[in-house]
């Protein structure tokens, strides 16, 4: 495959994986994302039927053969859903007699043309670059990717001209519906516009590829984001590396375009799932480890500070760490090695002693635990009950809340204890 | 193709009702623990199971492709429970991720599997899309032992699935695990989709484990019945299904399968008992027409007590004008209440016979005490009583009648026939 057919898969790709994307990203928001499955599978008869009307392959009669089915879907999911039908049930008869149907039609009259069932799980987007558009004797490039590129300027533009109406009916409905936004039609905007865009999308990358599609990208930029504008803008981006990275993928394993696609974009969606800056497994992992991480060592400053402060400067070992903690010993040694690393502690002879830096980061430790023990004395608490919440909340008090509380509290020059503050 | 002679046309049969049959049972446990859409998702995610297991066999072997799909689905299922536990992602956008993904996985391997060289490659696609016409003996002895396993399962836990589907909390405060329940209900689902991807393809396979227990809920509210109902279902979908197909050369019978489904969920939704579309109709035509007919006794009943006698036949215009109805309402109302032999009708003018009095009286008394209950006990206008009492009064119930009248007699109100709300004008 030359460079230049690749070129104009990977673009039909990326459009088909983008307009699907945004839509994706609302589907997702009002947890209708398997309305986007059944969608994508119910449209087969439209499409079967608009053949069949129009005797080709139209554009305009798929489009609206499915618009109409992903409407008729919609409406008859819904009705059984008021009618006491359980949604997910609702939903998965819908879907797979509608598709049952279009099967039955695919085999039925899709003989001789390119409408078999091979094309309807999977698409062919390998053939996009045969099938051109000619302007006169104007070479425009391939079919697909007009149709795919116009679905996403289609899509652009409704989201965009109804943007605040979709943003409100996508977090609070009942909002929308109170400051007079017809919530019900922009349900079917939406429905419409997954219906066409899966029309579009479906002749490449097949049905259950679309699905990828349209809930992949979206899921990726809901764990990157919180702000919807980004939300849109990334899953765009994670559609286009979708399509660039499994054109490769495809090309190195001799495997199905498509196919590739939609297993990129679960690896995609992978990678957010674990290194997501804000919501990924793998960070939150990380930042909480960080956290007891930074905890231990303070704990271990703070009673190194105190040990100093009652005159006991002689270098301590692990054991004496483990003891006063009450902790297991490889614990302890792993917080003291990493207080060594920081240079806050040196280490001679498997004994440890605090550094200047590790005696000044002491003192501050002390200052903030007695201050704040003087500030709940202040409002209130018993003398003796203040060491321990001032235990737990040493470890989150800022420089510039000590600065605050030393003012707040006058320069206290001892602790309720009647301990010394370090100046 | 006839059914009584062709051996081949048996096998099929006998496996797709068997399969019905299993799904059915399945299908409902699933709907109720609202794990429809599971059997969606793992029926997509066996693909590259399948396809891994003949990578691994390098042959077509249903044993090996059973335990590749089963892995696969279990894997899907615990990558939908990982996804929807550890992040902002929520159980709908985590089923099509994994089905969509898992399937595009499928597809790349299969599609690397056929265009790489070696291998027998032809029972691979038709394992994965369906074929119910080349099932042979052995599939159906394996189908058979299956709907073994899930009639033996479903007898056995039978009690803890009930809870598990009722309940879950309450089942884990009693001690049974509800995610091993879950596991063994998923690998169970597995098992039959693994089957009936044999029979009727990816997609449809889904419809078999939805289809049956949303037809059977319609007819009962009791697990025991619906379980049997459904798998009732899912077997004659799948004669019907096979017998439909039969009629055109080369039909798909997986499709037709669906569509029988389809076909039994469209009939319990109209004509079951208690909750189909036809019996609900019924139930709220009966009602009005029995509202209508008790307005109009009514009517009747004031006309006449404004005339002090029960012998003036009253024209049908001013028993129409007392409800502001058009006068061919009134009409059809009080030729139903002729037929019962509640009015009578001469010249276009009707009268109570003695059972009509009987019954208008207790219609208009209900309606009065009504009125009274709400002037005196709630303390309502004696202009905004008769509305209300209009709805009520059909609804009152003997022993709300006799609550009222002991209520009104306390407070020295009850007469034998209580007074109008609203002065009537005296002819």
């Amino acid at each position: 495959m030359d460079i230049y057919s690749g070129f104009w898969i990977i673009l039909t790709g990326a459009f088909a994986a983008a307009a699907c994307g945004m839509l994706g990203c609302f589907l997702i928001l009002r947890r209708m994302a398997m309305l986007g499955d059944a969608i994508s599978h119910a449209i087969l008869p439209g499409i079967v039927l608009a053949f069949l009307l129009s005797n080709s392959m139209s554009i305009f009669w798929m489009f609206l053969g499915a618009a109409l089915i992903g409407i008729l879907t919609t409406f008859i999911i819904q009705t059984l859903n008021n009618g006491g039908v359980q949604h997910d049930a609702a939903l998965g008869v819908t879907f797979t007699a509608l598709f049952a149907l279009g099967v039955i039609g695919v085999s039925s009259f899709g003989e001789g043309v390119h409408l078999d069932t091979d094309c309807v799980l999977e698409g062919e987007i390998a053939l996009t670059p045969l099938d051109v558009l000619m302007w006169g004797s104007v070479y425009l490039g391939p079919r697909a990717v007009w149709v795919n590129g116009g679905l996403l300027c289609l899509n652009l533009l409704v989201v965009g001209l109804f943007y605040k109406e979709f943003k409100l009916c996508a977090f609070d409905p009942a909002m929308a519906a109170a400051v007079g936004i017809p919530v019900t039609v922009m349900h079917y905007v939406l429905m419409t516009l997954v219906a066409v865009t899966t029309v579009g999308a479906f002749e490449s990358v097949g049905v259950i590829l679309v699905v990828a599609m349209l809930i992949a990208p979206a899921a990726t930029a809901y764990l990157l984001t919180d702000r919807l504008f980004y939300m849109l803008l990334f899953s765009i981006i994670a559609g286009a590396l979708t399509s660039i990275f499994g054109y490769f993928t495809a090309l190195w394993l001799d495997s199905s375009i498509a196919g590739a696609m939609g297993a990129v974009s679960g690896v995609l969606f992978t990678l957010a799932l674990f290194f997501s800056p804000s919501h990924g497994v793998f960070t939150r992992w990380l930042s909480r480890r960080n956290l007891s991480n930074r905890v231990a060592e303070e704990d271990v400053l703070l009673w190194a500070g105190r040990q100093v402060e009652a005159g006991l400067a002689i270098p301590f070992s692990v054991m004496d760490i483990s003891e006063a903690q009450q902790w297991l010993l490889p614990d302890a040694e792993k917080t003291a090695r990493r207080l060594a690393r920081k240079g806050l502690l040196e280490e001679t002879n498997l004994k440890f002693a605090l550094t200047q830096s590790g005696n000044d980061d002491a003192m501050e430790l002390i200052k903030r635990h007695r201050l704040y023990e003087s500030f709940l004395e202040g409002i209130g608490y018993a003398a003796d009950h203040t060491h321990d919440p001032a235990d737990r909340v040493e470890h989150h008090i800022t420089p510039d809340m000590t600065e605050k509380l030393d003012r707040e509290m006058e320069h206290p020059n001892v602790d309720p204890h009647g301990k010394a503050i370090p100046r | 193709m006839n059914f009584l002679t062709d051996i081949n046309a048996q096998w099929v049969l006998a496996g797709c009702v068997l399969l019905g049959i299993c799904s059915g049972i399945l299908s409902s446990f699933a709907m109720l623990r609202k794990r429809s859409l599971l059997g969606d998702a793992l029926a997509h995610s066996a693909l590259p199971g399948v396809c891994i297991a003949y990578l691994i066999v390098g042959e077509r072997s249903i044993p090996a492709f059973m335990l590749g799909a089963l892995a696969a689905g279990m894997l899907g299922a615990f990558c939908i429970q990982f996804i929807t536990r550890n992040s902002r992602i929520k159980e709908d956008a985590a089923l099509g991720l994994v089905l969509s993904v898992f399937f595009a996985v499928g597809i790349v391997l299969l599609t690397y599997i056929l265009n790489s060289s070696g291998g027998n490659k032809a029972g691979l696609k038709t394992f994965i899309f369906g074929q119910a016409a080349s099932m042979v003996g052995r599939d159906v002895y394996i189908m058979a032992s299956c709907a073994i396993i899930v009639i033996v399962f479903s007898l056995l836990l039978y009690k803890e699935m009930k809870l598990l589907c009722f309940d879950v909390g309450f089942a884990d405060s009693l001690g049974y695990s509800s995610t091993w329940l879950d596991a063994m209900l998923n690998i169970l689902i597995v098992l039959i989709v693994v089957i009936g991807l044999q029979a009727v393809g990816v997609v449809l396979m889904v419809a078999m484990l939805i289809t049956p227990a949303a037809a059977a809920r319609y007819w009962t509210n009791r697990l025991n019945r619906m379980t049997l109902i459904s798998a009732l279902f899912g077997g004659l979908s799948g004669a019907l299904g096979v017998y439909l197909s039969a009629l055109a050369p080369r039909m798909p019978t997986g499709p037709w399968i669906v569509l029988s489904a389809t076909l039994m969920f469209i009939l319990s939704l109209l004509f079951a008992p208690a909750r189909g579309l036809v019996a609900k109709g019924l139930r709220i035509w009966s009602l009005r027409s029995r509202v209508a007919r008790e307005n109009a006794l009514r009517s009747l009943y004031e006309w006449s007590e404004r005339k002090k006698g029960w012998d003036d036949w009253a024209p049908l215009e001013e028993i129409a004008s007392m409800r502001s109805q058009p006068p061919v309402q009134a009409l059809r109302n009080l030729r139903g209440l002729k037929s019962n032999q509640l009015v009578e009708e001469k010249n276009g003018a009707f009268r109570l016979t003695k059972s009509g009095q009987d019954q208008a009286y207790q219609v208009t008394r209900n309606h009065r005490l009504w009125e009274m209950y709400l002037m005196y006990e709630e303390e309502f206008d004696a202009d905004h009583v008769d509305r209300d009492a209009d709805f009520i009064e059909h609804f009152l119930t003997p022993e709300t009648v006799n609550e009222l009248e002991r209520l009104l007699d306390s407070h020295g109100l009850n007469l034998k026939q209580p007074p109008t709300a609203h002065p009537i004008a005296t002819a």
